[in-house]
């Protein structure tokens, strides 16, 4: 016995090092699904306040200021405007809006109720660095964010709500490998799954399109509604190039992002007011099976 | 002790901060981005216990990982730093040195040595890191010539600052 806790007492750093890397192995293993870890992410109140106080050091004040406002004003536009729509019965007025800004159209519901409702936020941290890019905002919690809300950039997708603190969240980016978004040619509604694969900060991927598909290179490629998230028709970004990966019956397809992730300072957080229904009818269904 | 307690807390912070705040912003050529807060660990003196050692490891890659939101990638990788630092140190430095002189600095040891002993922890880390990090080994060149690429800039920063702040 004596014996044993010389042992350890001699080799109690090795068993302090298996123990730290056995830790934190498993923390990597457990956080390689991005909905699941929950536990110190950039949205806690430290990291927060030192994003939040720097970040303005790269905005430059002024700028900044007038940045924010305009993207105020233009949040309550977007409300204001959907009400308005409602109002009107002149059918071509709304299309012609409706073509100039697919917002409009697509966050209305069939009782003409307003499903999806715009909040702006700043980006206090962003980064196009890593594999697993994350961006924080400044508003959380007590600002009435949740998980799973989308964040948008002048009307083109930017990433998904993955943690709320009280004061910030935390977005996973497009350019994140762990996140898969549906989206869709624009021309011709074929739908498939959007990814990024670590490499270009300016190019996704788009999988899962059946070689008999008509693409383009130009075609635009935009948000499905399957995603309680986002609006449908939300633009993500341009077809660049595409061709057929080797035995395979699908395109590999690269998309040129609307948003320039480097240049990210205001965003809009999606809120969808119907995420309750739709989830307890989702649930309906899981049951059943 | 209480004079040392200071200094290392500082550079921690200093480390710490720089890494998140500034340098993670850093892009080269889409695939270039320095890690420099490992110097944290690669200046700690030569008779830091290896349990310390392990632990400020731990402790400092938490750090990074509570900002990057990569958790548990940095930490891995510093644990495994801190805890072969001095197995690796004895083979590239003789006993007297360690005796005589109290930690590993540019301007006690030669600029030479200190250049290689920052490569090879960089080396380590870089490649362990972005291996980890990208948990797969698809596009495994990719991935390697990314932890090269990024290693240098990395050692020239570290190596850069010594002849800043600690130049005596």
């Amino acid at each position: 016995m004596r014996n044993l806790f010389r042992l350890i007492l001699r080799y109690h750093y090795i068993f302090l090092f298996v123990f730290l890397e056995v830790f934190s192995l498993s923390l990597v293993v457990s956080y390689n699904n991005y909905q699941q870890a929950k536990f110190l992410t950039s949205s806690n109140g430290i990291s927060g306040y030192f994003f939040e106080n720097f970040a303005g050091i790269f905005q430059v004040f002024d700028l900044k200021k007038a940045n924010t406002e305009l993207a105020e004003e233009n949040a309550q536009l977007r409300t204001a405007l959907q009400h308005y729509q409602l109002r009107s019965s002149n059918n071509s007025l709304q299309s012609i809006q409706a073509e100039r800004n697919p917002l409009i159209t697509m966050t209305r519901d069939s009782l003409n109720k307003i499903v999806y409702f715009f909040t702006t936020a700043r980006v206090i941290n962003n980064s196009v660095n890593q594999r697993h890019n994350f961006l924080t905002l400044n508003k959380g919690r007590y600002q009435g964010v949740k998980t799973n809300m989308g964040v948008v950039s002048a009307g083109r997708v930017v990433g998904l709500v993955t943690d709320v603190g009280d004061n910030y969240c935390s977005v996973i980016s497009i350019l994140n490998e762990r996140w898969k978004l549906s989206a869709k040619i624009k021309r011709n509604d074929f739908f498939g799954s959007l990814s990024w694969n670590g490499q270009n900060y300016r190019k996704v991927q788009l999988n899962e399109i059946p070689y008999h598909v008509p693409v383009e290179n130009g075609d635009t490629v935009v948000t499905t509604g399957f995603s309680s998230s986002f609006p449908e028709g939300l633009e993500i970004g341009i077809v660049t190039d595409y061709s057929i990966g080797s035995g395979s019956n699908f395109y590999k397809i690269d998309v040129q992002l609307a948003v320039d992730f480097r240049s990210i300072v205001q965003v809009a957080l999606v809120e969808n007011r119907q995420i309750k229904e739709i989830n307890k009818l989702e649930s309906l269904n899981n049951d059943g099976k | 002790m209480v004079n040392n307690l200071l200094k290392y807390s500082l550079i921690f912070v200093v480390a710490v901060l720089l890494q998140v705040l500034v340098l993670n912003r850093i892009l080269i050529f889409r695939m270039i981005s320095p890690y420099f807060y490992l110097i944290f660990l690669l200046l700690l003196p030569y008779d830091t216990p290896r349990a310390l050692l392990i632990s400020l490891g731990f402790v400092l890659g938490l750090s990074i990982d509570a900002f990057t939101n990569t958790l548990g990638v940095h930490t891995a990788v510093c644990v495994l730093i801190g805890f072969i630092r001095p197995g690796i140190l004895n083979k590239i430095s003789t006993r007297e040195t360690r005796e005589s002189v109290s930690a590993p600095r540019i301007s006690t040891m030669s600029v030479n040595w200190f250049i290689g002993y920052t490569a090879i922890f960089v080396t380590i880390h870089h490649l362990l890191l972005f291996m980890l990090e990208a948990f797969t080994f698809q596009g495994i060149l990719f991935t390697l010539a990314r932890a090269v690429l990024s290693g240098i800039l990395s050692v020239a920063l570290i190596v850069i600052s010594q002849f800043l702040f600690f130049r005596k």
